[in-house]
């Protein structure tokens, strides 16, 4: 079974053919972003595809992000790596317009997310954890729709679905509805209605939780084609090794701040990422203990 | 390990009121109406203490086999079977499952409807204060009889586990079960003639039903009472094997299920069919309505509100049959526009946290709201003027028929711009996606009740234009107040219904975020 889907789909070639396809509508915004700049605000980071600006946010007492901020630069593919609880997760949701911070902002190439909400969303494609779907519509249905509410043109979207679908390894189940879908099915399907409008930075969370290691490999092909041909990708990961071989920068969160970012090399510095994930975070504490489980 | 279970389940039950203080308010409201039915019967059955004992036998024998129906038919219907001590979630803990069937029979007490069931059945040990031997039947049918009605609902829900979890099962038992709830009043007016048509033959049915595993446990307190001491001995033996024969089923389907866990889903199926996003406009507000459209035929929560409207007529005309004027039949119209125009004041509720994908594709609130509100309006338009014009042929009043047209659709109008509005600001407690319409929705049910009490005064006040037309014709007699309304109710409709749409929308752009963070709370 896996070894025949694994014959048509080798990691690469296919993602790599359809990404040509994606690019021509990413690139051309470029000047149209560039006529509208956030005044004189752009302080020395032009080539920004993501600004995070002293992000902060409390729930109750509990301080869930401490003024993060983050320099994304235009294609790169960024991974952020924390613990459980670190604030990834509210940090991408108030970077993508879907939590309101209670200070700082975010830019997206230039365009305040919280002050022009609607044309920084056109720019984004975000693909939240830990969120429903509007799962009584088919596979193909939600990323049609996911298309459509982006205002893009039927024709295009239809054009694109198929392709896309194909790519994930989902056109089988393409006419089944998402309530249906395996966790993993649903992660990839949620990863398509990001993908569809070709945006320029890709938010992605968590997105490789629960797919199958032939789907992760192709959805690396994808993401990898597409930084190459100049997007921008922010991931939120646990698996170090997996940024660590992916990535070209990271950023290390825990308790809701930056304990260190930059490109990848820069960050290990020599060491693993793992390793030196564990040194920055702490609570790497050797088990001692636990003698009883020793002793069956 | 039993007393584990039993504890588990305590703390389980009192968790559940710690969540927060309107939901305990809720759920204290909840309590307090399950008490008073809980005092009001037990009343009854002690009353019943002064009856003729035929009748006391009768009574207790027939409610106590029509509990142990219910606790069979009534979770696997309504999906509402109590699933806090799953057994699934127990496989990995290897208990006996000697202990843990008595554990998890002995925990269905603990909860609402298990002590409730107890007590209720403690109190026919009041109907049968007679004599000492009625009082220890009593007694232990009381016991016997509760603890089949657990057990019973047991192996039923872990028999059909396999089949609940199917989705398609789910929805579709869930929409049907609607159906004689709404007709409820019907249904017990039919039994009230039939049984006041048919009360010699109660007692011979009571005494039929004594003798089956349903009635064998609730008949012993009233034959002891009679002295038939040998009837009562074998319905001991009846009702005590029953219980040993359900425990032994439950023992095998549990142990099947424990390691076969529930498949559900459908076989993949190829794509190429976009249904109603290749018919509707390719526009951000015609996708929202293509949506909207495809939800209110298969979600449950939708689609259930749907098989209850055809249900309005039936209801009226029923009850028009009884009266003998169908007068009433004339509002049908209206009220069918204004309940379902009153649906989708929950849309965003429904959506739950799905909403992110509108709120991160950047969708205009206008075009959110357009869309939502013309899906809504393309099922119901047609279907409140059937009602709006149907009733006419039963009553003949045609001169009514102008004035109750517009204030049908300008209700139609004014309910949907309303409802653009609230659903845009307010988080209305709905049962979760994939959840029976039935369930309890979490979240703050006091604030639901609020918004939905001063949305109503609000519509009431928009509707004075039409209403008021209505009344100048009811006392004037002259149909000139109904051309008016024809006209006006309409017209003012459809500008509310823009202003709503507006409005509504420049709130949710405005506090598109706020409202997915309400929505998050409830997942």
């Amino acid at each position: 079974m896996t070894e025949s889907r694994h014959e048509p789909t080798p990691t690469s070639a296919p993602p790599q053919a359809s990404a040509p396809q994606q690019q021509p509508a990413a690139p051309p915004p470029q000047p149209g972003a560039a006529a509208s700049p956030p005044g004189g605000s752009s302080a020395g980071a032009p080539l920004a595809a993501l600004s995070i600006r002293g992000l902060a946010k409390r729930f109750g007492d509990k301080i869930a992000v401490d003024g993060v901020s983050l320099e994304v630069p235009a294609g790169s593919f960024y991974g952020m790596v924390g613990p459980n609880g670190a604030g990834k997760t509210t940090t991408l949701s108030m970077a993508t317009g879907l939590l309101r911070p209670d200070f700082g902002t975010a830019l997206i190439h230039g365009v305040d997310v919280w002050a022009r909400p609607l044309e920084a969303k056109k720019l984004m494609g975000v693909l939240p954890d830990g969120v429903r779907l509007f799962d009584r519509l088919t596979g193909e249905q939600l990323v049609t729709y996911s298309g459509l509410l982006r205002g893009m043109d039927r024709e295009v979207v239809g054009s694109r679905v198929p392709e896309l679908l194909a790519a994930l390894d989902l056109e089988a189940d393409a006419g089944s509805l998402v309530v249906d879908y395996s966790a993993g099915m649903t992660k990839k399907i949620a990863l398509a209605s990001a993908l569809i409008h070709a945006p320029r930075l890709l938010v992605l969370d968590e997105p490789f939780e629960s797919v199958d290691p032939v789907s992760a490999a192709n959805i690396r092909g994808i993401l990898e084609g597409y930084v190459s041909s100049g997007g921008t990708v922010i991931v939120s990961s646990h698996v170090m090794d997996l940024v660590q071989r992916m990535c070209s920068h990271v950023a290390v969160v825990a308790g809701g701040r930056v304990l260190a970012a930059g490109p990848v090399d820069e960050v290990r510095n020599g060491s693993t990422l793992e390793e030196r994930f564990v040194q920055l975070v702490g609570g790497g504490h050797r088990t001692e203990g636990l003698e009883w489980l020793r002793t069956f | 390990m039993v007393a584990h279970l039993l504890s588990l389940k305590w703390r389980l039950l009192l968790n559940g009121f710690k969540r927060s203080p309107w939901q305990l308010v809720g759920m204290a409201l909840g309590l307090l109406y399950a008490l008073g039915l809980l005092v009001l019967l037990i009343g009854g059955l002690i009353a019943l203490r002064w009856a003729d004992p035929e009748i006391a036998h009768t009574v207790v024998v027939l409610g106590g086999a029509a509990t142990v129906l219910g606790w069979a038919i009534i979770p696997l219907v309504a999906s509402a079977a109590d699933m806090t001590l799953d057994p699934a979630r127990f496989t990995t803990f290897a208990i006996p499952p000697k202990q843990l069937l008595t554990g998890l029979a002995l925990a269905g007490f603990i909860g609402i409807p298990g002590l409730a069931t107890l007590i209720a059945a403690l109190g026919t040990v009041g109907t049968w204060w007679r004599n000492v031997p009625a009082v220890a039947g009593a007694l232990l049918g009381a016991v016997l009889g509760a603890l089949t009605c657990i057990v019973l609902s047991k192996v039923v829900t872990t028999a059909t586990a396999g089949l609940a979890a199917s989705r398609r099962f789910k929805d579709v038992s869930s929409i049907i079960v609607f159906i004689p709830l709404v007709l409820l009043g019907p249904i017990m007016l039919g039994v009230v003639d039939g049984v006041r048509g048919s009360a010699d033959y109660l007692p011979v049915l009571a005494r039929t039903v004594s003798w089956t595993p349903l009635g064998a446990a609730w008949s012993l307190g009233g034959d002891l009472d009679s002295g038939s001491v040998s009837a009562a001995g074998l319905k001991l033996l009846i009702s005590v094997a029953t219980i040993a024969g359900l425990l032994l089923c439950w023992h095998v389907l549990l142990k099947r299920a424990l390691v076969t866990p529930p498949y559900s889903g459908g076989s993949a199926r190829k794509g190429g069919k976009l249904g109603l996003f290749g018919l509707l406009p390719g526009t951000p507000a015609g996708a929202v309505a293509a949506r909207a459209l495809i939800y209110w035929l298969k979600d449950p929560r939708y689609a259930a509100s749907l098989v209850i409207v055809p249900l309005f007529p039936v209801l009226f005309f029923f009850s028009g049959s009884q009266s003998g004027g169908y007068g009433l039949l004339m509002i049908l119209g209206p009220l069918t526009a204004f309940v379902m125009a009153w649906s989708i004041c929950a849309d965003v509720s429904y959506d739950n946290t799905a909403f992110a994908l509108h709120l991160a594709a950047g969708v205009r609130g206008v075009d959110d709201r357009l869309g939502r509100a013309l899906a809504c309006l393309a099922i119901s338009l047609p279907i409140v003027l059937v009602f709006t014009v149907g009733p006419l042929f039963v009553t003949g009043d045609w001169q009514w028929l102008p004035n109750l047209l517009g204030l049908s659709i300008g209700t139609l109008f004014t309910g949907l711009g309303l409802s653009s509005v609230i659903s845009a600001r307010y988080n209305i407690a709905v049962p979760l996606p994939g959840d029976s319409p039935f369930k309890k929705p979490p979240g703050n049910v006091a604030q639901t009740l609020a918004v939905q009490f001063v949305g109503m005064g609000v519509l009431a006040l928009l509707l004075v234009p039409e209403l008021a037309l209505v009344a100048v014709q009811a006392f004037s007699g002259g149909t000139q107040a109904g051309w008016i309304n024809l006209v006006a109710g309409p017209l003012l409709g459809v500008i509310l219904f823009v202003v709503g749409v507006r409005l509504g929308g420049k709130w949710l752009d405005a506090r598109g975020p706020e409202m997915f963070a309400q929505l998050s709370v409830n997942r």
